[in-house]
This record gives structure tokens, C-alpha cells and sequence, in this order.
């Protein structure tokens, strides 16, 4: 599995993690021992049942939210424990589930925001390097555009772009691509591979589409349902760049198959678990 | 106990901080003689002038004859403003014909009509009655409109779908389909009115808040003054209470837990 | 354009909508000039008040083609655009930052509360006795009374401004001041337009009322004087006056928020 890992930065470490909401009220547990590994520039796809815990580890990675217990590491360097929470940088980048583009800004406002607040381009620099990257992907006739006047799939390939103009160590993707429709997914995987292959970020994509995950994904990390932990780690062993026509081959079947055994059996476990917090 | 505990977070203690601050401000400014507003009354004043008056009879019944207007002239609009929002939002026909002189009316201030209320009906107190219903009566015609206007045209299909004859459709679904905008028309509403209703009595009226209130600006009696005018406040914030509690029962589906 | 107005003019909505004035006049007129009903006849019927309106020498010196009349109107637009101005700039400003500071928030909205209740006329008593003159107290009052509706609108703007911009502005690299300038403002700008609307509306009926109150010249005042003098065409003129430059105004503001707000006006027009 070749991953494409040009400037070696951007490995995650997550070590013991634990997170407790409100532990002197209602106590929640979300994620519990919670260890895994990420290399730098690697595509790893979190899958899991709803509401087990996933999103608390990209909020504690993206530096919004607190861990009760554990560290998490990036390059070496701490950035979450319970005595330690860097803020949000970026170096670590989020693309949010119901998409966060400002609509009050265009397009090109949109993707030139991070350079320029950084003050790292000046603006006619910004403004080419954001046409360079919509041209790229075909989307060069839109840069004048609000949000709201653009399709949900092109808002989400848009805000994706946003992130990467600011060259972060890491891309984290909440359920990206939910609510599109089969057809539109295509085309959005077909653009993070395309994107991939060339920024070389490592990423780090939460999904519930098993599909999506192992298409994508150098690995796919299983969660187990509430608190959290790694039930299984699928490594796909399949070629990049990948391509559609891999969605019919043989590995690319037990692959699906192993990982929808060790889903479903969790999703088992939650729908009981809602059955008896409902009782 | 842990109840007790949340009540007294950081925001409560900097409530109440930030009320003692303002009192203590008002106190500061007088003594400090700054330019106008030393002439205002101390506090201490105000606190003792107040407790004088809600033991004075003459006080509640300005608060009756306040309320008694108020609801009255608030009532009126309602019943008549509700029904002619639903047949102008439903009808095109009827929106036609009339909205176009209701949008002439509409943008005259309510206290613009004064005089010609006074002139037109026969006692002061119908012609604050009047004046009261104009205050909140454009309001609620204008949110009843607004919210027929909003009620998705897929409920309608859904309603027709599950076999809702025209009568139903009205009742089941228009009606509480506006309710969500007739209560936003009321609460504004609401704060309109009390406007109206104190300039009316201050240029026209015989007894109530804001004729109180005036009567002890003619007197230049402060302490009375700033008493007249933190009971409007309070008379009208429990006239809002009021509609909100009632919009709570009727929406049990928008009631927040 | 002929095409244009030609299909406009077959427009039945256009028609109804003549018909209806046609016959809201036509009652008025019936009312109080034919059949002189009891109390309707002491109201001047629309041609009174048409003629009053257009005089070369009217009755009560104030018609279309008189200075007093704009002088009057000079006057109350002065007063409220005075005012109306100041509680937008201080309203708004107070607005962003009480929703942009958790602690600030903490300490001012209280006293905004109680104070807030308080229609802005129960001020005018308070206003005149304190401050120096009559105009000061008669801006203050139509102050107070924009200024309540534009903060709490500010306020409910910023609040609901999507958690996740925020959180994206600080991945991005972003500094308070700029989520200030680039989430705070524009996220709450459609609640801001929203709040000045209101507050426009109850300045105009503050500045009424201070004028018929307290106030030397001005539309309001000049209602007032003309009840007093039996002049009731001219006052049915200024009420409609009063009914067209508030149109207007509100109008005025509906065009800048749309001019502020592209983004709003194209996703309408998608």
C-alpha cells in the first residue's frame, strides 16, 4: 500500500483516550481506552454506529473539545491530554458535517480567507492560487458564486479546498458526503482521490458509508458502540490511485465483507443498547 | 443540592453584580453632580416613594384602568385582525381588493391618529380604546398573512392525501399552521399597544399609568415620575408573560422543556 | 417595455387593487359627505382633504405648495434620522459586542432588561424635566426607542450565527478581530436589518408623540395644532404624510440591507 507520503508530516498517535461528558451530572461516557495509529500522509476512515463517540475524537484532535484521560500526539508533539488542549490551527484542518462555508462570502473569498487571515499570501497571490486550485478540479466558473447559489456536492468540494489552499498537517472530514445521493458521491470520491494524490495530507474521514470507507481508505478503523473503543483495524490493500472498476474485484468483496461482519455486530449492540436506555 | 448549585453560576453572581453596579452608578452620578442628570431622584428615594404607593388605592386603579384598556382595545384587534389575516392570506381575490388600503393605512403611526380618534368617537375613553386597537390590529393582520403564507404546500397535499375535505384543511391545518406567526404578531403587538396606550393617556386620558405618570411630571415630582415608569415597565412585561403562557398552551409541539 | 407595461396593466391584482381604493374612497366619501352619519361628519370627506392638500392657499396655511409644510417635515425628519442614526451606531456596536463577549453579556444584559420593558414614551415625563431643551429630550425619547429594538435584534443576530463558522474561522487561522469583522458582523446582519426595521417604525411613532407632547414644530406638532384649530383636512394630510416618508424610510432601509446583502439576495433569486 503505497502511501504517498512526500514531506513525512501529519502522523496522529492516539493513546488511551477516554472521554466523560458532565462526570458529575449525568455521566456519559463516550470513548473509552481508545489507541490507534495513523502515519503521516495516510487516509484512515473512522467508522462506526451513530452517536458512539467518533466525532468527540476529531473534536479533541481539532483542538474544539477536551479528553478526560489518554494523550493524543501529532508528530511527536502532545496536543491532547487532560492537562494539556492545544487550540485549533492550521495545521489541523475540519470539514464539517453540515459544511461550514461562510455564505456570506464568494467562493474565492471562501478559499482565500485562511491565506490572507494568516497573513501568509497577499490578497492577488491568494486570488491565484484559489483559481489554480478550482481550475484544477473543473470548478473555475464559480468563483464568484455565494455558497447558497452552488449544489450541496460542489459546496462540500469547495469548503474541501478551502482546507487544503492552507496546507495543513492533517485534513479531518466529519461525514462529509452525507445526504448526497449515490451519483454525486461518485464524483465527490473521485475528487478526494484525485486531491489526495496530489496534496499528500493525511486524513482523517469519519463515515458511516462502508462503501465510501473502504474505497477511500488506506485503513478503515472500526469503532465499537459507546464508549468508544477500536473493535477492529481493516488494512485495504488495494492500488492507488484507486479506480471504480476496483469495486468489483474480489479483495475489494472480502474486504467489504470483513468489514461489514464487525459493523454489524456493533450496530446490533447499540440498537439493543437504545432498546434498554428506552426501557 | 446540586440543583442550588447551578442556579448560582458565574452568570447569576455577574447579573446581580452588574445590578448593584447600576444602582450604584445612578447613585455616583448624582453625587458626583454631573451635568443633568444630578437632577435626577436618589434611589433610596424612588424605593421609598414606591412602597408609599402600592399602598395607596389610587395606585392599583390606574393599574386597573391601564389593563382594562389594554386588554379591551387588545382584544378587539384580535378578533378582528385574526380572521381578516386568514381570508386576505387565502383568498387572492380578497387580497386584491383590500390589501392595497390596508398597506395605505398601515405605515400612518398608530398616535398619528389621536385627534382624529378623539374627534370621531363620542367619550376619551372609546378613542383610547380605538387608539389601542390600532396599535396592535396592523400587527397581527400582518403575521397572520405572513404565516399562511409560510405553511408548507406539501402539508396541504399530505392533509388532501390522507382524505381532508376543504373544511378540515382550514381548521387542522391553516390554523394552527398560523399560530406560530399570530403569536409573534401578538407579542409584538403587545409592546406597541403599551406605547399607544401611555401617549394616549398622557394627551387624553383620565386616570391610568401613564396619566399617572404625567400628572407627576406636571408636579415635577421625580421619585413619582421614575415609580410611574418602572410600573409601565412591569405592567407591560407581565402582559408579555402573559401571551407567551397562553401561545405555550396552545402549541404544545413549540413548548420548550 | 410596452410589452412590459401592457401585461402589467392586465395584471386583475392591479385592478382589484384600484377597484378597492376606489371604493375605500367612495365609502369614506359616502359616509361622511352624503349621508353625514352622526360622528362621520364631523370628518372631512377625501375631496376636502384632497383639495386641502394641493391648495395654492390653504385653509390652514400648510398644503403641498407651502413652505410651512416642508418646514414641518424638514423638522421631523431631522429629529428622527438624528436619533435613528445614534441607536443604530451605538445599538448595533452594543449588540455585537454583548453577543460576541460571554462576560460582557453577563453584565449588561440585565440592566437591559429591566430597562427594556419600559415603553420608550414613559421616558418623555423623565426627558424633559432632565435634560436641557426640548429637542434633546424629544431625540432622546425616539433614541431610547430605536436603540432597545436594534440591540436586541443585534444580539439575536449574533446568537444565531451556526457554531461551526466559528470553529471554522479559528482552524483557518483566524484572530478574534477577525472572526469579529468577518463572522460576528456579516452572520448577524439579516437579524440587524430586521431590528432597524422595527426600530424605524417605533421612532416614528415616538417622534409623533413627543411632537404632539412636548415639541415645537414638526408633523406631530402640527397634527396637534391643526385638531386645535379645526383644521381636520390638514390633519388627514400629515397623517398620510407621516404614512408616506415612514414607507419611505423603511423602504430605504430594505434597499441598503439588500445592497449589504448580496449573498441573501441571490439565494432568493436562485
Amino acid at each position: 500500500m503505497a502511501i504517498n507520503n512526500q514531506n513525512g508530516y501529519g502522523a496522529i498517535s492516539i493513546r488511551k483516550v477516554g472521554k466523560i461528558y458532565d462526570p458529575e451530572g449525568v455521566h456519559v461516557e463516550a470513548m473509552r481506552d481508545c489507541s490507534f495509529e495513523i502515519a503521516a500522509g495516510e487516509f484512515a476512515v473512522i467508522v462506526g454506529p451513530s452517536g458512539c463517540g467518533k466525532t468527540t475524537l476529531l473534536n479533541a484532535i481539532a483542538g474544539f473539545d477536551t479528553i478526560t484521560s489518554g494523550e493524543i500526539y501529532l508528530d511527536e508533539e502532545l496536543i491532547s491530554s487532560p492537562r494539556k488542549q492545544i487550540k485549533p490551527d492550521v495545521d489541523r484542518m475540519v470539514v464539517f458535517q453540515n459544511g461550514a462555508l461562510f455564505p456570506w462570502k464568494t467562493v474565492v473569498e471562501n478559499i482565500t480567507y485562511g491565506p490572507l487571515v494568516q497573513r501568509k499570501m497577499k490578497k492577488p497571490e491568494a486570488m491565484d492560487a484559489a483559481r489554480d486550485m478550482l481550475s484544477k478540479v473543473g470548478l473555475n466558473e464559480i468563483e464568484d458564486k455565494y455558497p447558497e447559489e452552488l449544489s450541496s456536492g460542489v459546496q462540500r468540494r469547495v469548503e474541501i479546498l478551502r482546507a487544503l489552499i492552507n496546507k495543513p498537517k492533517v485534513v479531518m472530514l466529519d461525514e462529509p458526503f452525507r445526504g448526497l445521493d449515490a451519483i454525486a458521491k461518485t464524483v465527490m470520491h473521485e475528487f478526494l482521490v484525485q486531491i489526495f494524490c496530489t496534496a499528500s495530507n493525511t486524513m482523517f474521514f469519519i463515515t458511516h458509508d462502508l462503501d465510501e470507507a473502504i474505497f477511500l481508505g488506506h485503513k478503515v478503523v472500526i469503532m465499537t458502540t459507546r464508549p468508544a473503543q477500536v473493535k477492529k483495524i481493516v488494512t485495504v490493500n488495494l492500488p492507488w490511485p484507486r479506480e471504480h472498476h476496483l469495486k468489483g474485484s474480489e479483495t475489494y468483496l472480502d474486504l467489504k465483507r470483513e468489514v461489514l461482519e464487525a459493523v454489524h455486530e456493533e450496530a446490533k449492540k447499540a440498537f439493543e443498547a437504545g432498546e434498554r436506555e428506552m426501557a | 443540592m446540586r440543583r442550588v448549585k447551578k442556579y448560582f453560576t458565574a452568570s447569576t453572581w455577574r447579573g446581580f453584580l452588574s445590578l448593584m453596579v447600576f444602582v450604584a452608578l445612578w447613585q455616583l452620578v448624582i453625587f458626583l453632580k454631573v451635568p443633568y442628570l444630578e437632577r435626577l431622584p436618589y434611589p433610596a428615594d424612588v424605593a421609598t416613594e414606591g412602597a408609599k404607593a402600592v399602598q395607596s388605592s389610587g395606585y392599583w386603579y390606574n393599574w386597573k384602568v391601564s389593563m382594562i384598556r389594554i386588554f379591551t382595545g387588545f382584544a378587539v384587534a384580535q378578533i378582528i385582525g385574526i380572521p381578516l389575516g386568514l381570508a386576505i392570506g387565502l383568498s387572492r381575490v380578497f387580497r386584491g381588493f383590500t390589501f392595497p388600503i390596508f398597506e395605505m393605512l398601515r405605515p400612518i403611526p398608530p398616535i398619528a391618529w389621536i385627534p382624529l380618534a378623539i374627534l370621531f368617537w363620542p367619550t376619551r375613553e372609546l378613542s383610547i380604546y380605538f387608539l389601542v386597537f390600532l396599535g396592535s390590529f396592523f400587527i397581527i393582520v400582518i403575521n397572520v398573512i405572513q404565516g399562511v403564507g409560510n405553511i408548507p404546500v406539501s402539508l396541504k397535499w399530505a392533509a388532501t392525501s390522507l382524505g381532508a375535505r376543504r373544511k378540515d384543511i382550514f381548521w387542522r391545518i391553516l390554523v394552527p399552521g398560523s399560530l406560530p406567526s399570530i403569536v409573534v404578531g401578538m407579542t409584538v403587538g403587545m409592546g406597541v399597544t403599551w406605547e399607544v396606550l401611555i401617549a394616549a393617556e398622557m394627551i387624553a386620558g383620565k386616570g391610568g399609568l401613564g396619566r399617572a405618570t404625567w400628572e407627576a411630571y406636571t408636579n415635577s415630582a421625580f421619585p413619582s415620575i421614575i415609580v410611574g415608569m418602572l410600573s409601565i415597565g412591569l405592567a407591560g412585561y407581565l402582559c408579555s408573560a402573559l401571551i407567551r403562557k397562553i401561545s405555550d398552551m396552545f402549541m404544545p409541539w413549540k413548548r420548550k422543556f | 417595455m410596452i410589452d412590459r407595461i401592457r401585461t402589467g396593466l392586465a395584471n386583475p391584482q392591479l385592478h382589484r387593487a384600484v377597484v378597492g381604493i376606489l371604493l375605500f374612497l367612495g365609502l369614506w366619501y359616502l359616509l361622511t359627505a352624503v349621508l353625514q352619519l352622526p360622528r362621520f361628519k364631523l370628518i372631512p370627506d377625501p375631496l376636502q382633504v384632497i383639495k386641502e392638500w394641493f391648495s395654492l392657499e390653504p385653509l390652514s396655511g400648510r398644503s403641498l405648495f407651502t413652505k410651512t409644510y416642508y418646514v414641518d417635515i424638514a423638522y421631523s425628519i431631522a429629529r428622527t434620522l438624528t436619533a435613528f442614526g445614534l441607536a443604530t451606531f451605538m445599538g448595533v456596536t452594543l449588540g455585537l459586542f454583548m453577543g460576541w463577549s460571554r462576560i460582557f453579556y453577563d453584565f449588561s444584559f440585565p440592566v437591559l432588561e429591566i430597562l427594556r420593558p419600559m415603553p420608550p414614551l414613559s421616558w418623555i415625563p423623565l426627558a424633559v424635566l432632565i435634560l436641557p431643551g426640548v429637542e434633546v429630550a424629544v431625540i432622546t425619547v425616539i433614541f431610547i426607542a430605536a436603540f432597545f429594538a436594534t440591540v436586541l435584534n443585534t444580539l439575536l443576530g449574533v446568537f444565531s450565527i451556526d457554531r461551526n463558522y466559528f470553529l471554522a474561522a479559528k482552524c483557518l487561522g483566524s484572530r478574534p478581530k477577525d472572526i469579529f469583522f468577518n463572522i460576528v458582523v456579516p452572520g448577524s446582519l439579516p437579524f440587524v436589518f430586521t431590528g432597524l426595521q422595527i426600530g424605524m417604525g417605533i421612532a416614528w411613532m415616538s417622534l409623533v408623540a413627543g411632537e404632539i407632547i412636548v415639541g415645537q414644530r414638526g408633523l406631530g406638532y402640527a397634527i396637534y395644532e391643526g385638531y386645535s384649530l379645526y383644521q381636520y383636512a390638514q390633519v388627514i394630510c400629515y397623517m398620510f404624510t407621516l404614512g408616506i416618508l415612514g414607507y419611505a424610510s423603511s423602504a430605504a432601509i430594505r434597499a441598503v440591507g439588500r445592497k449589504l446583502m448580496a449573498w441573501e439576495a441571490r439565494k432568493r433569486g436562485a
